[in-house]
């Protein structure tokens, strides 16, 4: 096992260096002189030439790469066009508040869809199960946008029971933990919770229904065991499969929320995004790309090595 | 699914050919006795048709706006579904804006289809470090989660339809490479390939006989779920101001505009999102059914 998860660590090197070059490129992509995208067009003649010296775009693009990289690993990821801030800086704030999001949304997706979708799969065929699968590609297949927006709608715009945007009173970026902030949290928590929740139930409903038609259920029914007890060993054998989705999913969600974000002004790495677009803030863009996806590399990684030490069957090959 | 097709009296087994059609056979009396999978399949039918037959279908041009029908509520006299924000009869604006979504949403799916099922088919036939080569550039695309992939692509590039298709496109590449890899890897080891090489057929009709026959229904399968995803994704694009620009009408783009509007007539403004709904789930549940139906793991 050891030198599966060895190997498995070793993996990540060349995944990131990867994940960096695509967003190094994505400055180079942009229409337009990549200087355009580093600095504002007012910006005054020596500034720019500094910035050209800087960025060493008179240079070949893999010296250009080398130099960005070696800066991004000293946690330098440039500066907004917009407001000159640090790009760094910026995320330090926002990111939190999207992992908090994120994390919300995948423990409720979590729990409703590992009881939805382990219902489902015990009792297949019957109306719980007709349920259960239905509310699974509801969420699959509801642009949570939306939901967000008529969610609003109907807690916010009807009946006035939750706020409908922002993290606190005010519109406040900083967050506390009492009654008046979670409650900010509960309609974009819920709506981000959509579609890990229709995943985690389908892949539970089918994970449960793989396990049940295995022959060692049957021996564990004929031997006697109460319906509990082998219920225990069905949690058991899924839980790798589950964890694994659980985890892929809180992935995409820190990914995914830019939409959310968006729809409840939330102040985290999407609306971050959605800013940097409206304004074609490159560096900004580039600097939240690539946090969130090594994010998501580092959360594979994790994964995988979890899913390696529950799973016996994995810690033996 | 053998034993189906050689009970079947019309079919004669010993052609390839034949017992091939036998399997299509089941696959279709299969989906003829699911309505589920029936129904949506109509219901796919008519967002298309009423998409590509928007200009006989739409009651009023969709770009003509009015100052004193703005916002008007469902069943306004001449106005079925209402007006948007700026007096813009809604039913048009949704039969036209189908047009855009659903080509939004296909199309990097087909272009998907088409580019990663290929590299897909070489890496798992030629193998080794052609293999490698694709496959682990692939696995760098996988490392991004699939939105924030495609709204960096579309960001950088800016505003636009075809930005909006290309950035979609490259997200759906390594996944289905990823399908048609793994089949194909399969397929190459079974010993009547292996017979078929022996007996002297070339690689290329080893792919075209025996790789692509089994390659195409899992990827075919899996494009089809992907459409659902593809036009939530789309639209999503085009909310966010990526994709689509005004005044084209656009569901996506139609609800982000819409949003000022909740406070006044949140119907209205929940609208188009339903459109995306119903179609990505009809996809969906089209999907799910040709998938059981096709008896295809993925």
């Amino acid at each position: 096992m050891l030198a599966y998860i060895i190997r498995r660590i070793l993996y990540v090197i060349p995944i990131s260096l990867g994940v960096t070059i695509i967003a190094f490129a994505l400055v180079h992509i942009a229409p337009g002189d990549p200087l355009n995208a580093v600095v504002g067009a007012d910006a005054p003649a020596e500034v720019v030439e500094k910035l050209k010296r800087d960025y060493g775009f008179d240079q070949p693009l893999p010296f250009q790469y080398a130099r960005w990289l070696g800066r991004a690993l000293t946690g330098d990821l440039g500066n907004s066009v917009v407001n000159n801030q640090p790009v760094a800086a910026s995320l330090a704030i926002a990111v939190p508040n999207t992992l908090m999001l994120a994390i919300t949304a995948t423990l409720i997706g979590f729990v409703l869809g590992a009881c939805l979708g382990g219902l489902a799969g015990y009792f297949q065929g019957t109306w719980i199960d007709k349920i259960a699968t239905g509310f699974g590609v509801t969420g699959v297949s509801v642009p949570h946008y939306w939901l967000g927006i008529v969610l609003v709608i109907i807690f916010a715009v009807e009946f006035n029971v939750l706020p409908a945007m922002g993290m606190g009173p005010g519109g406040s970026a900083g967050w506390e933990w009492n009654w008046t902030h979670l409650r900010h949290l509960v309609l974009p928590a819920i709506t981000l919770s959509v579609i890990p929740c229709g995943i985690i139930t389908r892949t539970v409903r089918a994970t449960v229904a793989e396990i049940l038609s295995q022959e060692f259920v049957q021996a564990l029914h004929a031997k006697g065991l109460l319906h509990g007890r082998v219920m225990l060993h069905i949690i058991k054998n899924a839980a790798p499969t589950v964890l694994a989705v659980m985890g892929l999913q809180l992935g995409y969600l820190l990914g995914g929320s830019i939409l959310v974000e968006t729809v409840f002004n939330w102040p985290g790495t999407g609306y971050l995004l959605n800013d940097a677009i409206f304004r074609r803030d490159i560096p900004t863009l580039q600097g939240t790309i690539l946090v969130l996806a090594m994010f998501f590399v580092v959360l594979n990684l994790a994964v995988d090595i979890l899913q390696t030490a529950v799973d016996p069957r994995m810690r033996r090959s | 699914m053998t034993d189906t097709t050689i009970n079947d009296a019309s079919v004669d087994t010993a052609q390839v050919v034949v017992s091939s059609r036998g399997y299509w056979a089941t696959v279709a009396r299969r989906v003829r006795r699911d309505p589920v999978t029936l129904f949506f399949g109509a219901v796919v039918l008519l967002i298309i048709l009423s998409a590509v037959f928007a200009p006989l279908l739409a009651p009023a041009d969709p770009y003509k706006a009015s100052m004193i029908l703005r916002l008007k509520p469902l069943g306004t006299e001449g106005h079925l579904l209402g007006t948007d924000e700026t007096g813009r009869d809604m039913l048009s604006r949704l039969l036209y804006g189908g047009r855009l979504s659903l080509f939004m949403g296909i199309m990097p799916v087909l272009y998907a289809l088409v580019i990663g099922g290929a590299l897909g088919i070489i890496a798992g036939f030629v193998g080794g470090a052609t293999n490698m080569a694709i496959m682990r550039t692939m696995d760098v695309f996988y490392a991004f989660p699939s939105v924030l992939l495609a709204i960096a692509i579309s960001g950088a590039l800016g505003a636009g339809i075809g930005n909006a298709v290309l950035s979609l496109t490259l997200v759906f590449i390594p996944p289905l490479a990823r399908v048609a890899e793994s089949v194909t890897t399969q397929v190459r080891k079974l010993d009547y390939v292996e017979a078929a090489r022996a007996s002297g057929a070339g690689s290329l009709t080893i792919i075209r006989v025996h790789v692509l026959a089994n390659v195409l229904g899992s990827i075919f399968i899996y494009a089809t779920s992907l459409i659902s995803v593809s036009i939530i994704l789309a639209s999503g694009l085009s909310f966010l101001g990526l994709g689509v620009k005004p005044p084209e009408p656009e569901w996506g783009l139609m609800l982000n505009t819409l949003r000022q509007a909740i406070y006044v007539n949140p119907t209205i403004a929940a609208l188009p999102g339903v459109a995306i709904f119903i179609t990505s789930l009809s996809f969906n549940l089209l999907s799910d059914g040709l998938r059981s139906a096709m008896d295809v793991r993925i």
